[in-house]
């Protein structure tokens, strides 16, 4: 059958039942609209949570100490294990993997207080390098550095919460806080969310030891980059060697996993990926269930047509339409109601994520907060995928209304009705 | 043109029904013939087998020296398309196509471009007198114009033979005499070979033989002496 000729013939007998094409093609439309609405969302979450990840050092390591769970050596179960300096000090010297150490101290319940106004803070010790190391981004000033280590400086990096609270329009930077009754000088301001009510701040982890723990050398976690380390099996062997390292230094069993807790972000990021591969699965489940519902819905309308033009179908064959062309007639009118009205519900979806996208675009700079949804629209490969479906649901639709056209014999088509 | 050689043919719808108990057929080219017989005797069959619109279970059919036999759905289609044109009771026209498309139809499944059969199927119109009402729906034309449009259909494709199942089935009198009046015209001035299932007499009689069917079998074969 030539193109336009079936075409014109498709158009008639969609026109003469327009109510009934238009709620089956809705079903299609509103599949393929939730399909797009689901994908697109979890486009967005994705995005948001790598790019919160994507500022963290990929290749990197943490250690917190933790409390044993074997005696070992004359030492019973639930001993804690204090990290120290010195631990620091171990693993730059002893392995070669480690390309950058550093560490960090919680001193919590501290009041910061400015001005007449005061609140409770959280507070840490830590590294210059850890700016780095987290990818921390700072709003104005600097982080601390090597010099205010070495000298014991009483500096503070402040966040913007606290920066709102203290200072409202102030500029804080050089302004001196009181921290405990001991004076600050802000350095720097962290980036983050200005809305939260709670703060942290950062000042040298010399200076924290020294000042709040009595030059308690502890830390509570370290924070390792590594080099040379790319698959699984390296890492977990590089883990291994770490512990029994530590085991040695603090006195555990060596297979003792609670003694130091180590969370890479290789596994880390590994693990996120898994959970992305799910949720992708189940919207993609979910959405094509009810694409399902709207193929049914197309099948079903095709079946009617087809009953009501069997005696047509039947003239056709007697005046020499071979059952092919008839199939194909069917299966194009299928493929073609599938694909319109796809078409229309993947154009809202698509339109809907965008007015989302540009909504939170618009919040997202007058607030500057991190995110958990970024980006949620749908990339050409999902566009060209979803287009897929539809013609494979088209075709899915139109299969085996097109089947029972072709097996009915002329002469039945032709009596048919009558 | 038309022989038939012991054709038999069994409907199995639940118990079997033998229609058709060995039929030895002729036709000549350029014949006007009338098949008759109760209802029940097989002349549905016997033309629905002739048109190639159904299978026989034995003997043989040679349609213009081919024999026709076990096609399939597509070949039968394909035969159907360029050997045989079609004149029904119900005039079978497509509802939604006016009366110059329905008249093209058949030419449209030969592959020929839409301007030329168009052009065709205008012709022949014109020849049935009814070339004003080209552009008409079959719903706005009486019975007669329907059955002359479904006449020029049958017409286009220079069929060998044309059948026609009660042409007058659904007509009045008159009507009906202006539909044989045109059969015979097209028999006559064309040379068209026409077979016509009828129950009236008074159809049967302007053809050139008639063939009674009874039970299944050829009752009787009369000259009509045309």
């Amino acid at each position: 059958m030539r193109g336009g000729e079936m075409l014109s013939e498709i158009w008639v007998s969609v026109r003469r039942n327009k109510l009934r094409t238009f709620l089956t093609g809705f079903s299609v439309a509103w599949g393929i609209f939730m399909l797009a609405i689901l994908l697109g969302s979890g486009n967005g979450l994705k995005n948001g949570v790598l790019a919160n990840f994507g500022s963290y050092a990929t290749n990197s390591l943490d250690l917190y100490g933790g409390r044993t769970s074997k005696p070992w050596k004359g030492y019973e179960t639930g001993r804690r294990i204090r990290l120290s300096n010195n631990d620091l000090d171990i693993l730059k010297r002893e392995f070669p993997e480690v390309e950058e150490a550093a560490a960090n101290k919680w001193l919590n319940g501290i009041k910061a207080a400015y001005g007449g106004k005061f609140i409770q803070i959280g507070l840490r010790g830590s590294f210059p390098k850890v700016q780095r190391m987290e990818g921390l981004e700072l709003s104005a000033g600097r982080f601390i550095n090597d010099e205010d280590t070495r000298n014991f400086r009483k500096v503070i990096v402040i966040d913007e919460p606290l920066q709102r609270i203290l200072f409202k329009d102030e500029d804080p930077l050089g302004k001196q806080i009181k921290l405990d009754g001991l004076v600050f000088t802000v350095i720097g301001i962290e980036k983050g969310d200005a809305r939260r009510n709670n703060s942290s701040c950062t000042i040298p982890l010399s200076t924290g030891q020294m000042i709040y723990s009595a030059n308690d050398p502890e830390v509570h976690n370290i924070i390792l980059t590594l080099r040379g380390i790319t698959t699984s099996a390296q890492m977990k062997d590089f883990e291994q060697r770490l512990l029994r390292r530590l085991a040695a230094e603090h006195g555990f069993a060596p297979d003792d996993r609670s003694a130091v807790w180590i969370d890479n972000t290789l596994e880390r990021y590994k693990n996120i990926m898994i959970v992305f591969g799910g949720i992708n699965l189940f919207v993609w489940i979910i959405g094509m269930g009810t694409l399902l519902a709207g193929i049914v819905g197309v099948s079903n309308i095709m079946l009617v047509t087809i009953s009501e033009r069997t005696a047509e179908f039947g003239i056709r064959k007697a005046l020499g339409a071979r059952p092919a062309s008839i199939v194909r007639l069917i299966l194009t009118e299928s493929v073609l109601l599938t694909a319109a009205f796809g078409f229309i519900g993947m154009v809202l979806g698509t339109a809907v994520m965008e007015a989302v996208n540009r909504h939170l675009t618009a919040t997202q700079q007058t607030s500057g907060g991190p995110t958990v949804f970024l980006d949620p629209t749908l990339d050409l490969g999902v566009a060209a995928s979803a287009t897929l479906v539809l013609i494979i649901a088209g075709l899915a639709a139109g299969y085996i209304p097109a089947r029972r056209a072709a097996r009915l014999k002329t002469i039945d088509a032709l009596r048919y009705n009558k | 043109m038309i022989k038939l050689h012991q054709v038999h043919k069994t409907y199995d719808n639940g118990s079997p029904l033998h229609v058709l108990k060995g039929i030895d057929l002729e036709v000549a080219r350029g014949e006007l013939v009338s098949i008759m017989g109760a209802s029940g005797s097989g002349k549905s069959t016997l033309l629905n087998i002739l048109g190639i619109l159904d299978n026989y279970d034995s003997g043989e059919y040679y349609l213009a020296g081919r024999l026709i036999r076990r096609l399939n759905e597509t070949q039968a289609a394909e035969a159907r398309n360029c050997m045989i044109g079609y004149i029904f009771q119900s005039f079978n026209l497509i509802s939604y196509k006016n009366a110059m498309e329905n008249v093209a139809l058949p030419l449209y499944y030969q592959g020929m471009a839409r301007r030329k059969r168009n052009a065709l199927a205008l012709e022949y119109l014109e020849m049935l007198g009814l070339r004003d009402w080209a552009t008409h729906l079959p719903n706005e034309m009486s019975g007669g114009q329907k059955q002359r449009v479904a006449i020029a259909r049958a017409l286009i494709n220079k069929p060998q033979i044309i059948l026609a199942d009660e042409p007058t089935g659904a007509l009045d009198s008159a009507t009906s005499q202006e539909v044989m009046n045109l059969l015979r015209r097209v028999n006559t001035e064309m040379g068209m070979t026409i077979i016509c299932v009828t129950h009236e007499q008074s159809i049967a009689d302007q053809t050139d033989r008639i063939i009674r069917l009874r039970d299944g079998v050829i009752d009787s074969v009369t000259a009509t002496g045309r």
